[in-house]
């Protein structure tokens, strides 16, 4: 039945209940044991855990196949979980050198007392998936899982009684429509929404220009509003809400944040320009969320909008990950505000501030690279230090200053 | 009419070419934002008293500009908030391009060629090596991260300079002769007076030796208390090193004692040019009567 | 821990790649050299536009490897696009072959061009990749170097926004980076920068080297080889063409010095005229090695030749 805002609402959320409550597995499917997620996925629990604050490996792996995956929900449970917890009291302090190691490395000398221990890592391996393995796609798991358009394979597409419905085990339920008018469309009709922003954010007509494609050039700003719809929709997911949040809350700017016209899931029509026909043709189907936002008016400086309009920004995503989209609409509404004054943008303002710093394995790849040694340039000032230091201690014992610190033969 | 037609001329030739030549003139300097259309000029200026186009909404921040300084001499642009004197040092500085318009400095292409029509790379070595600026809010023209000697080093340092001993002994010697102590050298002149701040930017605008140093509203933000000794540093160097000065102020104390001569803008337009001391005493055009006698009531 | 270093006999394994030899399987799913065709000749048009302006960024699109943003996939997208059959490529970190990066770097060239042979001896290989190390020995003009470069922009830590320090590479406008290093001088007395000291270029750009340390600058300035440098995360690739000038930013009063290692040898092969690197004990005492691991292993076998020579003769 649709959602009604004032009548129906509890009934519209006892239904979602049941569809959330219906495991999403395929018939003759195993469900995942814990053990599986615990001992297979041990770094999904351990970032579970830590954004959590509650050690406990068996509640987050519980937790994590409890959300179906999303690991930001499942941090959610251990938060609210550990509320319902009595606190005894608190551990001593520990020292870090009473560890029992298992991995140990450092980046400011070559060699360290003791040795560099690699451990389990995967650092130095090659992120290379294992494709040999599953030989032609087609014939395999992966083919079976790739192909299907829809998010969750091959199961959903049939019902127990062999017959097909769009709605089947994706979700919603059967019967209902499948295709809905857009809510901005509506606005549109109503006469309240701006024209069509351009490639660089200014009202005006759909250009018909090739968007910007920044995995073949790199960005030089000031980029095109194409160019960094593509950056967010490939960004880091903590890293876009974090920057949304910032701005929702007003760090430097309005807090006016603006309100969700429409929030889509659903599959997305994959059509391509058909070789020798030259005719647009469907080749398939992928899960998307859309969210479309308002509330930001952008108006051009001199000529129309001298009326109030509503300006639409914009996020879309691969999957059912809705978090994601809506940041993703926050910020494509915050890059398209000009500062009033330069240099006092806010973060979520500044395009080189959120589209240097969202992109997850640039940002999680640099972090890391602490871990490479660093001792030739740690050594570039280390031998003042060291002198320094000797001569420092020297001078405190009266003696005379051994010419350098070596110990050779 | 146009516009250059309409500007009360001194009859005493003032304005023709110094034999010894300008070290700067110029010609038309026009400067729009917005898009423009072909009654912006006509609609705006000191008769229709706005910048403000009616029919497309572009400010005309200044229109047809232009004037001759000669070398070692001081020239006055007076007028109130909006009249554009401020636009037309910073297009000269280099802080924004004109719109239109010319401007030739003897000490770049023996003044051959107009400086607007120099790539970015020109321009910048004429900003570094021929022009000083000092702004009206000390937040624009200094680094207040870094110390004050370090910002009058970093015109040296633009005007490659690469002596240490050399850029410290000539930045100690212009801010000891703005009168800034020798212990304030290495401080940051975030927590400075503005009085002293201004100094400072003074300093740092006659560091590299420019044959022109551009002065916009130096002393508003200053108490008046403060404003006579920094006018009076300023003179001294002037006359002493012949620096030629263009002085931008609403200020006509100022003007009167810094420059001999004057222009006087209204709605982005000159009105009124020639000496100073015969605008102040038989002002020709109405912009200017209103000016002069508001300040003697 | 003794650290192993590459041997002679190593060496002398790869010199047969002189000859083509046995073809290797290419990783099955992958393109030769891992990267697509036309990513490669867009990477090598971004080269050959560096090679044009010495010192300028310039800026190409950066594929991902699957080695991480960080870890060198800047020279790794440079190396790849670059080498083809008979090439030699030596790859090292901090100077050494056997550092665990530059294991895996080379282990992922060795296993996406079969053709490629691998080398440890620096004078035996056409394309060097490194990180934050210049080999000792001059290169020859045959020879490439390829540097991974972390943070590709020297103005940076004067300029945030890269909007704004393109502008300043483009007017030469470049008196905020001096007026850093003059504070320093007037702050500490000294420019205390280590590693990864600027530079200017061709007597025009200012360009980051990349972290090696001053004690490499000399060897850049006027060199016979090509340098290039690679920013895979920065996604810019620049160059140093041969017999081109290499300056590091100095003042007239402060020259330019390199560290300094007053008296200090390397244990193993008793160098004084090397890159030294600190090795402590528990107690905090140190000894020092040469950090180019083959520069040394080659003067240890030289003494130890010079040795049996002179212990024959006896």
């Amino acid at each position: 039945m649709a959602y009604t805002a004032v009548k129906g609402g509890s009934d519209a959320i006892v239904a979602a209940e049941k569809l959330i409550q219906q495991p999403q597995i395929a018939p003759g499917e195993a469900e995942i044991a814990l053990e599986q997620i615990a001992h297979q996925m041990p770094a999904a629990v351990d970032k579970v855990m830590s954004e959590g604050g509650l050690y406990a490996p068996g509640l987050a792996a519980m937790a994590i196949r409890q959300v179906e995956g999303d690991l930001f929900e499942a941090a959610f449970m251990l938060r609210a979980y550990r509320s319902t917890l009595p606190r005894f009291g608190y551990s001593l302090p520990t020292r870090g050198d009473e560890m029992r190691v298992v991995r140990r490395i450092s980046s400011s000398f070559r060699d360290i007392p003791g040795g560099q221990l690699l451990g389990r890592t995967r650092d130095y391996t090659q992120r290379l998936l294992n494709v040999g393995e599953f030989g032609a796609f087609e014939n395999s798991a992966v083919g079976a899982l790739n192909g299907n358009g829809t998010a969750n394979g091959a199961a959903r597409e049939q019902l127990p009684n062999g017959s097909h419905d769009a709605n089947a085990g994706n979700g919603a339920a059967p019967g209902l429509p499948t295709h809905f008018p857009k809510v901005a469309d509506v606005m549109r009709a109503m006469g309240i929404m701006a024209s069509r922003p351009s490639d660089n954010g200014h009202a005006g007509e759909i250009p018909v220009t090739e968007p910007d494609d920044i995995t073949r050039e790199s960005m030089r700003f000031p980029v095109s509003r194409t160019a960094w719809l593509q950056a967010l929709a490939r960004g880091e997911s903590g890293a876009l809400v974090c920057l949304a949040y910032s701005s929702m809350r007003g760090y430097g700017g309005k807090g006016d944040h603006g309100t969700i016209a429409e929030l889509r899931v659903g599959d997305l029509p994959l059509t391509v320009t058909h070789p020798l026909t030259g005719q647009p043709v469907t080749i398939g189907h992928y899960r998307a969320t859309e969210v479309e936002m308002t509330g930001r008016e952008h108006r051009r400086r001199s000529s129309e909008a001298k009326l109030d309009r509503y300006g639409l920004s914009y996020g879309l995503v691969f999957g059912q990950h809705e978090r994601k989209a809506i940041a993703m609409a926050l910020l494509d509404s915050t890059l398209m505000e000009q500062a009033p004054i330069e240099g006092q943008a806010a973060p979520a303002n500044d395009q080189e501030m959120v589209l240097y710093h969202l992109d997850g394995i640039e940002s999680f790849g640099f972090v890391e690279h602490l871990k490479l040694p660093h001792f030739v340039t740690f050594g570039s000032g280390l031998q003042l230090m060291i002198e320094q230091a000797t001569s420092a201690s020297a001078a405190a014992m009266n003696e005379p200053v051994a010419q350098d610190g070596t110990a050779t033969a | 009419m146009t516009v250059s037609e309409r500007t009360t001329i001194r009859s005493n030739g003032a304005t023709a070419p110094d034999a010894t030549g300008h070290v700067l003139s110029v010609e038309g300097l026009t400067k729009l934002y917005g898009d423009g259309c072909p009654d912006c000029l006509r609609l705006t200026g000191p008769e229709t008293e706005t910048n403000s186009c009616p029919r497309c909404g572009s400010i005309v921040a200044c229109a047809d500009v232009s004037f001759e300084l000669r070398p070692g001499r001081t020239l006055g642009i007076v007028g109130e908030s909006g009249s554009g004197k401020t636009t037309v040092l910073r297009c000269l500085y280099g802080d924004m391009p004109p719109t239109s318009g010319d401007a030739y400095l003897n000490a770049y292409a023996g003044g051959q060629r107009s400086i607007f029509k120099a790539d970015p790379q020109e321009r910048r070595r004429i900003r570094n090596f021929h022009l000083g600026m000092v702004y009206q809010n000390p937040r624009q023209g200094l680094n207040l991260m870094i110390s004050s000697g370090g910002n009058v080093a970093e015109r040296l340092l633009a005007a490659e300079w690469r002596r240490v001993d050399a850029i410290r002994e000539r930045a100690a010697g212009l801010l000891g002769r703005m009168e800034i102590p020798l212990d304030r050298m290495d401080q940051i002149p975030a927590y400075f007076s503005g009085g002293m701040q201004q100094r400072v930017q003074v300093a740092k605008a006659l560091a590299n030796g420019p044959v022109v140093v551009l002065l916009d509203e130096m002393t508003s933000g200053l108490d008046v208390s403060v404003q006579a000794g920094v006018l009076d540093l300023i003179l001294e160097i002037q006359r002493e090193e012949g620096i030629a000065m263009l002085v931008v102020s609403h200020d006509l104390g100022v003007i009167r004692l810094l420059c001999e001569r004057t222009i006087v803008m209204k709605s982005g337009r000159v009105v009124e040019a020639g000496v100073t001391d015969q605008i102040l005493e038989d002002p020709h055009h109405p912009y200017t009567q209103l000016l002069v006698s508001s300040v003697n009531s | 821990m003794t650290t192993t270093i590459a041997n002679a006999s190593t060496a002398i394994e790869h010199n047969t790649a002189f000859d083509v030899g046995p073809r290797r399987e290419t990783l099955p799913g992958y393109n030769y050299a891992f990267l697509d065709e036309l990513s490669k000749k867009a990477i090598r048009r971004a080269i050959l536009k560096a090679v044009a302006i010495p010192g300028y960024q310039v800026p190409f699109g950066s594929r991902e490897l699957p080695i991480a943003r960080g870890w060198g996939t800047g020279g790794l997208q440079i190396t790849l696009s670059l080498v083809g059959a008979g090439d030699v490529v030596k790859v090292i970190d901090q100077g050494a072959d056997d550092s665990v990066n530059a294991v895996n770097i080379r282990r992922l060239v060795e296993r996406t061009a079969p053709d490629v042979s691998t080398t440890t001896e620096t004078g035996l290989a056409s394309i060097i990749q490194t990180r934050h190390r210049t080999p000792e020995q001059p290169l020859r003009e045959d020879q490439i170097i390829v540097y991974q470069v972390p943070l590709p922009e020297p103005l940076r830590p004067v300029e945030r926004k890269e909007s704004e320090t393109r502008r300043m590479h483009g007017e030469g406008d470049y008196s905020r980076m001096w007026v850093a290093l003059y504070e320093d001088i007037v702050q500490n007395g000294r420019i205390t920068r280590g590693a990864g000291y600027p530079v200017m270029v061709n007597e025009r750009h200012i360009m980051s080297p990349s972290p090696i340390p001053r004690w490499d600058l000399p060897r850049l300035d006027m060199a016979r080889n090509l340098s290039l440098f690679g920013a895979g995360r920065e996604k810019r690739v620049y160059a140093v063409p041969p017999l081109t000038s290499v300056i590091p930013l100095a003042f007239e009063d402060q020259p330019f010095t390199v560290e300094s290692f007053n008296g200090l040898h390397c244990r193993r092969c008793g160098s004084d005229g090397s890159y030294l690197v600190a090795i402590p004990d528990e107690r905090g005492e140190s000894h020092y090695v040469c950090s180019d691991e083959d520069w040394c292993a080659a003067r240890v076998d030289a003494q130890q030749t010079l040795q049996e020579g002179q212990g024959a003769a006896e």
